[in-house]
């Protein structure tokens, strides 16, 4: 077999392999056991197929004819062009990754309160090994995943962010990713680590963006723990190459009284999968999860989420909202389990879909896996056209058909762009899916 | 303005309008009256522009140009309006948005300059007055959680907004109570010019109490087959439907 002919899987290990034997035995990785135990895995693993109950309905095929690169030096661009990424003008300080490299150039910080530390997960790996031995890959270790595999076998850049205790940081922090890569594919696993201290507060945007068209692999993987009575508000929103195959997990463990609001939004990607992953591990937290995917043409927008409510008195909230035109496939998969033990659990759940042509398709399935007695737990799932009657009351006010149809659209995931506290971050998306509306 | 000439229409085969001729002039307020299944709620429709009722036969001036001819939004911005029996609940789209949407639109096709914010606001809160509606209304979506009165009144406003040449009443009276029945008359009475015209439709002759007619037409199996003065209203008041559907069937 020659390199050129390696199927993606033994890419990626000939990849290991080489990044291992050019580091010449001279390892200081505080994780360098966990990626020789993770590549071992992928190695039996290999990739998931559609036989698998959680790909059933995404084939990942398309994307295993690639050999996708690796940058290797941080690929250089002005600040000007970026700029205009840099929708939330007040913040605490911005992260920027050019093709999964970190690029300090464009990055820029506040004055933080004392302890605060920020900086690419890469610098943290070597300044802070003691503190990413005790909480790198301990969320949901249980189960072994391809993609973790992967992302654990690579992961080198991404955001370290630690946040002590009672510590409340009104302005958000924006994480920028932008893809550049018009030749060759190219891959990334960002791996980000956010800790956040009991009574503390924080905020923070990772957004997604291309600069060029361009095949792309990313494979992120987000590990967020939140203290006793801490809060995060975490808004993503992806609006990358519309070739890029992307995979997102983000597992969140949250202590007692602790809040997370999240805000997801996708519109960009050929393949994309998040899996959303939230355990509610201390009385009385609560979590509020919101989504929003427009898919056209033949892309394919899969979110797996999964609440575990593991204490009593925990309340979960979930809006998912999906607008498919042309040839898509939208995917929505929302576990909630309840343990035994997580009586006076509220859990409430609501998937609905907006399909614009007879060729879009979605999936959409609840699961509720339910071992308390004394929860109050509900689910709905919807799928529709646009309100005929509603066109017609419209047009009967003077508004042409097609107007009235782009009024519709929107109106349809208002009720989830409504939700986004931040005005910047809601008005940027709302022209974003304004535009995006424009050319279904 | 307009003339309604010898019109037939059926739908999913089932023939509702079997000849109706109606004239209406600026100024004028006319009623349209009848038992349920009559076809006044068709006749409204096909003003409007619903495309489920297909015409056989007939034509429809609106000005002089033909109106079937014309799309719904067409049709609205010529200032025909026509108030929902069931008005649409539209979730997600505010009031105010919809309106300035619709104002301007229509302002476009007169060749006017579209309102700005502040005089857009400004004329809301006149017209929103004259409902006795509440200005968070115009923050909240159309229609949507509205109560029924609400929903009535509502379509209106919207007619206020839009200052139509021709608005169509389809049983706007139905369900309402006796005090939101008196704001919607007294909208309409005081929205009314010599330059424009009302149809209402109506099943009962209370409406005719508040908003009186120049003219009171019986729309009975697809036909007009009385016309008159107030009169005629209240006198199907006394004696029923039963009276019309006889006299017709005796005349057939």
């Amino acid at each position: 077999m020659t390199v050129e002919n390696f199927p993606l899987k033994d890419w990626l290990i000939f990849s290991f392999n080489n990044i291992e034997n050019r580091s010449n035995g001279k390892v200081e990785d505080p994780i360098h056991h966990l990626r020789k135990e993770a590549i071992n895995d992928f190695a039996q693993m290999g990739f998931p197929s559609t036989r698998q109950e959680e790909w059933k309905y995404t084939n990942i095929e398309p994307m295993l004819q690639y050999q996708f690169r690796f940058f290797e030096s941080e690929h250089q661009i002005p600040i000007k062009t970026v700029e205009k990424f840099f929708f939330q003008k007040d913040i605490a300080g911005r992260l920027v990754f050019v093709n999964g490299k970190y690029s300090e150039a464009l990055s820029h910080f506040q004055d933080l309160p004392a302890g605060v530390i920020i900086k690419n997960f890469e610098d943290a790996l070597h300044d802070h090994p003691q503190m990413i031995s005790k909480y790198f890959a301990t969320v949901n270790r249980n189960g072994k995943d391809t993609f973790t595999a992967l992302n654990i076998a690579f992961a080198k850049e991404g955001l370290f962010l630690h946040l002590p205790h009672d510590i409340i940081i009104e302005k958000p922090f924006h994480i920028l990713h932008i893809t550049d890569t018009p030749n060759e594919p190219y891959q990334a696993h960002p791996r980000h680590l956010v800790i956040v201290g009991k009574n503390s507060a924080l905020k923070f945007i990772e957004s997604h963006h291309a600069l060029s068209g361009g095949t792309f692999f990313h494979n992120s993987f987000s590990e967020i723990i939140l203290g006793a009575n801490s809060q995060l508000d975490f808004y993503k929103i992806q609006d990358d190459d519309l070739q890029s195959f992307r995979i997102h997990q983000t597992h969140i463990y949250q202590e007692q009284h602790s809040v997370l609001n999240s805000f997801s939004v996708d519109l960009g990607g050929a393949l994309v999968r998040n899996n959303l992953k939230v355990s509610l591990d201390g009385e009385g937290s609560e979590t509020n999860l919101y989504g929003c995917y427009l898919a056209h043409g033949n892309q394919l927008i899969d979110n797996h989420t999964a609440i575990e409510h593991l204490k009593p008195y925990c309340h979960s909230n979930e809006l998912y909202k999906g607008i498919l035109a042309g040839q898509s496939h939208g995917v929505f998969s929302g576990t909630i389990y309840v343990a035994r033990d997580a009586q006076k659990t509220n859990a409430f759940q609501s998937n609905k879909n907006l399909l614009l042509s007879q060729q879009a398709e979605v999936n959409s399935k609840p699961q509720l896996k339910i071992f308390a007695d004394d929860v109050k737990c509900t689910h709905g799932a919807t799928i529709g056209q646009l309100d005929q009657e509603a066109i017609f009351y419209l047009q009967q006010r003077g508004i042409s058909a097609e107007q009235a149809q782009s009024l519709l659209r929107l109106a349809f995931v208002q009720e989830v762009i409504e939700k986004i506290p931040l005005d910047e971050v809601r008005s940027f998306v709302q022209g974003l899916i304004d535009q995006r509306l424009k050319t279904v | 303005m307009l003339e309604i000439r010898n019109l037939h229409a059926r739908i999913e085969g089932n023939e509702i309008l079997k000849g109706i001729d109606l004239v209406v002039k600026p100024g004028e307020i006319h009623a349209i009256m009848g038992p349920n299944g009559s076809g006044k709620s068709t006749l409204a429709n096909i003003l409007a522009g619903r495309e489920e009722f297909e015409v056989t036969e007939g034509e429809i001036l609106f000005f002089g140009k033909n109106l079937l001819e014309m799309a719904p939004e067409e049709r609205a911005r010529e200032g025909l309006f026509l108030a929902f029996q069931y008005p649409v609940e539209i979730p997600g789209v505010s009031m105010a948005n919809f309106l300035k949407e619709a104002v301007n639109e229509i302002r476009k096709h007169h060749q006017l300059p579209s309102l700005d914010t502040r005089q857009f606001l400004q004329r809301m809160r006149e017209k929103l007055k004259l409902v006795e509606m509440d200005e968070k209304f115009l923050s909240r979506s159309v229609n949507d959680g509205f109560s029924g009165g609400e929903k009535k009144r509502n379509e209106i406003f919207q007619m206020a907004m839009l200052e139509p040449r021709l608005a169509i009443l389809d049983e706007t009276d139905s369900g309402l109570d006796i005090d939101a029945l008196k704001i919607v008359a007294n909208g309409v009475n005081r929205l009314r010019t010599n330059e424009n015209a009302f149809i209402v439709v109506t099943h009962y002759q209370r409406l005719l109490n508040y908003i009186i007619p120049d003219f009171v037409h019986v729309l009975y199996n697809g036909k007009i087959v009385e016309s008159g003065d107030r009169e005629l209203a209240l006198h199907l008041e006394e004696h029923g439907y039963d009276w019309v559907k006889n006299e017709s069937e005796i005349s057939i």
